[in-house]
């Protein structure tokens, strides 16, 4: 049968090796190839940070095409499963597959098995899905996510970063990626406290990606005319949640009010 | 040389069938009956780990009765050929219609060509936006489907168990007296059926959101059990 362990024994859980095995769509491919020259829209800012009751996980809403704006309202935040979520910077079009698949993974892995992989679980199998997506970081293609959720075997929120070729990582504090990255780190070292509140940490997380917006120009910053402002999830025993749009507003606010009151940064 | 008897292809069926109907009517049974918010499954299951009703993709359930190696086999089967399905094209694609199709020539090929019929049956269910929308699809071992109305009893005395549920059945049931009614049905082949460790429930609930398919626990059985 399609799909069995290589080992020949039981059944295997994985929609990945599933689908590269031969089904309908080839998740990677594997073609080599000459390098092409192209220049796909790229995602830029995301970033996760914790706090006291898990994880506050953050990307701005911009993409881009060299020097053009290709999306303002692009969303780089995904949920993947009840207690994990996918914040992505690369490609945009590879970044946006392999969160599908990754998404898919999991779902499948829960239903065929009867139970949830455990979060270490899940992070491992992102590294995986990314060194089989080497050939096209050849080609230029590079996603590079950042991967977070609640262990509830743990108790705690927990962040993961990656390399392009699938080195993973985990994060005690803070990390952001992508091409404002370097600048919305630095901001978030100066604000982060263990224990963070969490109108505290999406503070900081909206700062960090106004301070990046403000360095590069590949990131967007808050757009209160057309009313978009950066995508924020929590990520608690409870579950993920994606932050109202009018408490993400009066985060940004605060921090600009903050700003005036310092005679502007 | 000896000549290999001559077995008429009626009899050579109807042997198959036989065989089969013994081995389906020894399991347990399960039910499922449409309520107020969708669809409720209940299986007599001794097993807390080896289920008999599943989830396959967001609107859709699998519930199986008989050999559980044979069931789980195609419950795999079709959790695979959901997912690549919405992979594919798109999560609404998914439909209860196509896999009961695909589980309906897996089980005439095996019932044909095989050494002996899966001793099984299992059911296909879909929940809709109203009662009039969802699906029951029931598929017997020799892969003939019908597309029932309102509730299905699959394994053991199945046929007497269906009449006791068409008369306590009505439409629009709450969840509390569409378990009261699935699980008495069940009591009435084996009184000893209505403990919650022995009843496995689950639900397709139209009010969840992508995902409709639930398992419930045996403490959110007891209070439901009254």
């Amino acid at each position: 049968m399609i799909g069995d362990e290589p080992t020949g024994f039981g059944a295997s859980p994985s929609f990945f090796e599933l689908v590269r095995a031969g089904g309908p769509v080839s998740a990677a491919p594997t073609s080599g190839g000459d390098p092409v020259r192209v220049e796909p829209p790229h995602g830029t800012t995301v970033l996760a940070l914790k706090y006291t009751d898990g994880v506050v996980m953050a990307g701005d809403r911009r993409a881009v095409e060299g020097y053009t704006i290709a999306d303002r309202r692009m969303d780089k935040v995904f949920p993947t499963d009840d207690h994990s979520a996918v914040a992505i910077a690369g490609v945009a079009a590879q970044a946006i597959e392999l969160v599908r698949l990754f998404q898919t993974e999991l779902e499948h892995y829960e239903k065929v098995e009867g139970e949830r992989l455990s979060l270490e679980g899940k992070a491992n199998r992102l590294a995986q899905m990314l060194r089989a997506w080497m050939p096209m970081v050849m080609q230029g293609l590079v996603v590079v996510p950042l991967f977070a959720g609640y262990d509830l075997r743990r108790g705690e929120g927990r962040i993961f970063r990656y390399d392009v070729i699938g080195g993973r990582y985990e994060e005690l504090e803070y990390h952001a990626n992508g091409s404002g990255g370097t600048h919305a780190k630095g901001s978030m070292k100066k604000r982060f406290r263990v224990g963070l509140s969490r109108g505290d940490a999406i503070q900081v997380a909206v700062e960090g990606l106004l301070d990046a917006s403000e360095e590069d120009t590949a990131t967007g910053g808050p757009d209160p005319i057309r009313g978009i402002y950066p995508s924020v999830f929590v990520l608690t025993a409870s579950g993920v949640d994606e932050v109202p749009v009018e408490e993400v507003k009066a985060a940004y606010e605060a921090v600009l009010q903050h700003r005036q009151g310092e005679g502007g940064a | 040389m000896a000549m290999p008897f001559y077995v008429p292809p009626e009899q050579l069926m109807k042997d198959r069938s036989d065989y089969a109907r013994k081995g389906i009517a020894r399991g347990k049974p399960v039910v499922a009956l449409e309520y107020a918010d969708g669809i409720l499954f209940i299986a007599d299951n001794t097993s807390t780990h080896l289920h008999k009703l599943s989830e396959i993709y967001d609107r859709i359930a699998f519930a199986g009765v008989g050999k559980f190696s044979e069931f789980e086999n195609l419950r795999i089967a079709g959790v695979r050929l959901a997912d690549i399905r919405g992979y594919s094209y798109g999560r609404e694609d998914v439909t209860a219609k196509s896999l009961a199709n695909a589980y309906s020539q897996a089980l005439s090929n095996v019932f044909t060509q095989e050494m002996k019929p899966y001793e099984i049956e299992i059911l296909v269910a879909q929940v809709g936006e109203s009662n009039e929308e969802s699906e029951l699809f029931h598929i017997l071992f020799d892969g003939s489907v019908t597309d029932e109305e309102g509730f299905v009893v699959m394994g053991g005395e199945s046929e007497t168990l269906a009449e006791q549920l068409r008369q306590g059945y009505q439409e629009g049931l709450d969840l509390e007296a569409a378990m009261r009614l699935g699980v008495q049905t069940l009591s009435a082949s084996d009184p000893t059926v209505a403990d919650p460790a022995r009843i496995e429930a689950a639900v397709l609930d139209r009010t969840r959101k992508r995902r409709k398919f639930r398992r419930f626990t045996d403490d959110e059985i007891r209070p439901l059990l009254g």
